[in-house]
């Protein structure tokens, strides 16, 4: 099975007044069909490290193969495609567009991708919508949603142009237990039931500890022994 | 593209009182700039028309424009002769009817050939100076400005023949002269000569009420003693504008000085031509101001869509997406603004058209504003302001493009 994400090395050094690391050294595979957790205490790189992988950030120093592919070389419009195409972000808040229904904004990154047509584009936002049980909330505009609603509208973008990975940075942080359970088990199915690849960061150690597999960050490195990946990798 | 466009709009339409603000500052920089290129241009063209009614187009004279070389020049190389004068000619434009029939062959227009005078009309002890103009009143019909103009008498008693004159109702007052009376004209060889006014007229250019005797061309060359002499051929052309085309093909063949009425009035065009430099500086002022106002708005929009930008980035929208997106929505406000600015426009140019004032010296004439109508001025005007639009929607697209999405999506968290 293919390396969704390989990283090497990777650090992110952020040059303020004082220069600040972010992520240290960190090396990882993601391979399809994982359920992952990025786990550690607040500053300790976490989103950081989710922004990197899901090329949203540049990398100080280290390798980054997306897809295979080296991210590198990549220019903006070309990491802008692979998002588009390979990548879904989920994200604390919803981050939706405010003045789009509940349907529009799952079709915003399908119109932009472009490989469906108008009518396929409409059937395929319902459908997703509907799978995160939705049915009867599809016109409707975030603000006329609950923040759980919000929430899988968000996990319904992200899967727009069904891509292999998805990418969560504390998905349920602003949700209340029923609605984070809820959305757990959305994120749970995506990889059991639909083969996805699903990297989230959480510092809920219940909610991780559900997961497949955990990476623990302390200052941006990765703590040894609790990265149960090689095994995971190896046997699948 | 179509969604970007689609975005934009529910962008702008999401700011209703300050997209209207922003459209309407367009409009009136558009607006206005329509109304006063309409009124500056009917006015420049009201003055051009005047100019061409009372001038004949091309005015070919008896002299020559330049004295011709002289043999010793085409001779020798080093010769210089220094004090030459254009040949002057008692006997006027030579063989003028061949001339004229010449002139008749290839140019669409009236001709009127005349003899110009200098003299003295006296009377009662009174006298003014005057160029007397003999003419020929049949084909003077065609081409002189007075003819419509007459405030008593007519210019037709003209053609009746015998010792007639008509002059300028200023001369007349001038002289304590009426209609019917009988005025001596002398002339500056000396000669006398008896006339009867048989007719006034008012052009409204002094120089011309106060300085002009008509009569028969016969009785001017007798007076001036230069039989059967013309010494001014005028042209009226059926297209003004062919008149320095006109003007350059007579010179060339007659030899003799022929002066379109461009060549004649260059410092008035020339001031023309400045005063329409300075209306599309202040067009161009009046849209600068607008794009502020378009500026302002999209800078609050990419302000306030911080977020959206970052989203939309980290979704797989492009720098150069997000740019094409709030330029497009500056564009959209200048198109808005233009369409409501050719309607104020056009609303502003027709009141205009309506308005008619008395003109106070005269207190008969009714005037109304000379307004032009021309797609130009709508066109100018809007390509002004979609330019200023497109740049006031660029700088802060650009600059909204070039933000991090992850230093928003941090803030935000």
């Amino acid at each position: 099975m293919s390396a969704l994400i390989e990283a090497e090395n990777l650090t992110r050094i952020l040059h303020e007044t004082v220069p600040v690391t972010l992520v240290k050294d960190v090396s990882l595979t993601v391979g399809e069909s994982e359920f992952i957790a990025v786990t550690g205490p607040s500053g300790s790189g976490k989103s950081s490290l989710l922004y990197l992988l899901g090329l949203l950030d540049r990398p100080t120093s280290g390798t980054l193969k997306v897809g295979g592919r080296d991210a590198e070389p990549m220019g903006e419009g070309e990491r802008a495609r692979t998002r588009l195409s390979m990548l879904g972000f989920v994200f604390q808040f919803h981050f939706l567009l405010p003045e789009f229904s509940a349907r529009e904004n799952v079709e915003i990154p399908m119109r932009k991708l472009g490989r469906w047509s108008r009518s396929e584009m409409r059937a395929r936002a319902a459908e997703i919508l509907e799978s995160l049980g939705l049915e009867g909330h599809i016109d409707k505009r975030p603000d006329q949603l609950s923040g759980g609603q919000r929430q899988r509208v968000a996990v319904a973008r992200a899967l727009a142009n069904d891509p292999p990975l998805i990418l969560a940075d504390e998905p349920t942080g602003s949700l209340d237990t029923k609605s984070s359970e809820q959305v757990f088990k959305i994120l749970e199915a995506l990889v059991r039931e639909r083969g996805k690849t699903v990297v989230a960061v959480t510092h809920d150690l219940g909610m991780a500890a559900r997961m497949d597999r955990r990476i623990h960050l302390v200052d941006g490195m990765v703590e040894a022994g609790e990265d149960v990946a090689g095994a995971q990798a190896q046997k699948t | 593209m179509q969604l970007i466009l689609e975005i934009a709009f529910t962008h702008i339409a999401g700011r209703g009182r300050q997209t209207l603000v922003a459209v309407i500052g367009v409009a009136v920089g558009v607006g206005f700039s329509i109304a006063m290129a309409a009124l500056m241009e009917g006015g420049q063209d009201d003055f051009v028309e005047q100019l061409v009614n009372t001038m004949p187009h091309v005015e070919v004279t008896d002299e020559e424009r330049s004295a011709r070389s002289q043999p010793a020049e085409a001779l020798f190389a080093v010769t210089e002769i220094s004090g030459l004068r254009p040949r002057e000619d008692r006997r006027g434009i030579i063989n003028p009817t061949a001339a004229l029939a010449w002139l008749e062959g290839w140019i669409p227009g009236r001709f009127a050939p005349s003899l110009n005078a200098q003299g003295v009309v006296r009377f009662s002890g009174r006298e003014v100076g005057a160029t007397i103009i003999g003419v020929d009143p049949q084909s003077e019909r065609g081409v002189s400005p007075i003819v419509g103009e007459f405030v008593a008498g007519d210019f037709a008693a003209l053609t009746a023949g015998g010792n007639n004159v008509v002059i300028g109702d200023t001369m007349a007052e001038r002289l304590g002269a009426e209609l019917g009376d009988t005025v001596t004209a002398v002339s500056s060889q000396g000669l006398t000569r008896n006339f009867r006014i048989v007719g006034l007229f008012h052009t409204g250019t002094t120089a011309r009420d106060e300085g002009e005797a008509y009569a028969l061309l016969k009785n001017a060359q007798i007076l001036a003693e230069r039989p059967n002499a013309v010494n001014k051929i005028r042209i009226k052309l059926d297209d003004p504008n062919k008149a320095p085309m006109v003007a350059r093909r007579v010179e060339a063949e007659l030899g003799y000085k022929a002066v379109a009425w461009q060549e004649a009035n260059e410092s008035i065009l020339e001031a023309l031509v400045v005063r329409n430099v300075i209306m599309y500086t202040v067009v161009a002022a009046i849209m600068l101001v607008a794009g502020f106002g378009i500026f302002n708005i999209i800078s609050t929009i990419t302000h306030e869509k911080a977020r959206d930008i970052a989203i939309m980035k980290s979704l797989g929208f492009a720098e150069s997406d997000m740019r094409h997106l709030f330029l497009l929505e500056g564009v959209v406000i200048g198109f808005g603004g233009s369409a409501l600015g050719w309607v104020l426009g056009f609303g502003l140019v027709y009141a205009l058209s309506l308005v008619r004032f008395e003109l106070a010296a005269t207190g008969q004439e009714m005037t109304q504003l000379p307004v032009a109508w021309s797609i130009w001025h709508y066109l100018i005007a809007s390509g002004f302001a979609l330019a200023s639009a497109a740049v006031a929607g660029y700088l802060p697209a650009r600059r909204a493009a070039r933000q991090n999405p992850v230093d928003i999506i941090r803030g935000a968290t």
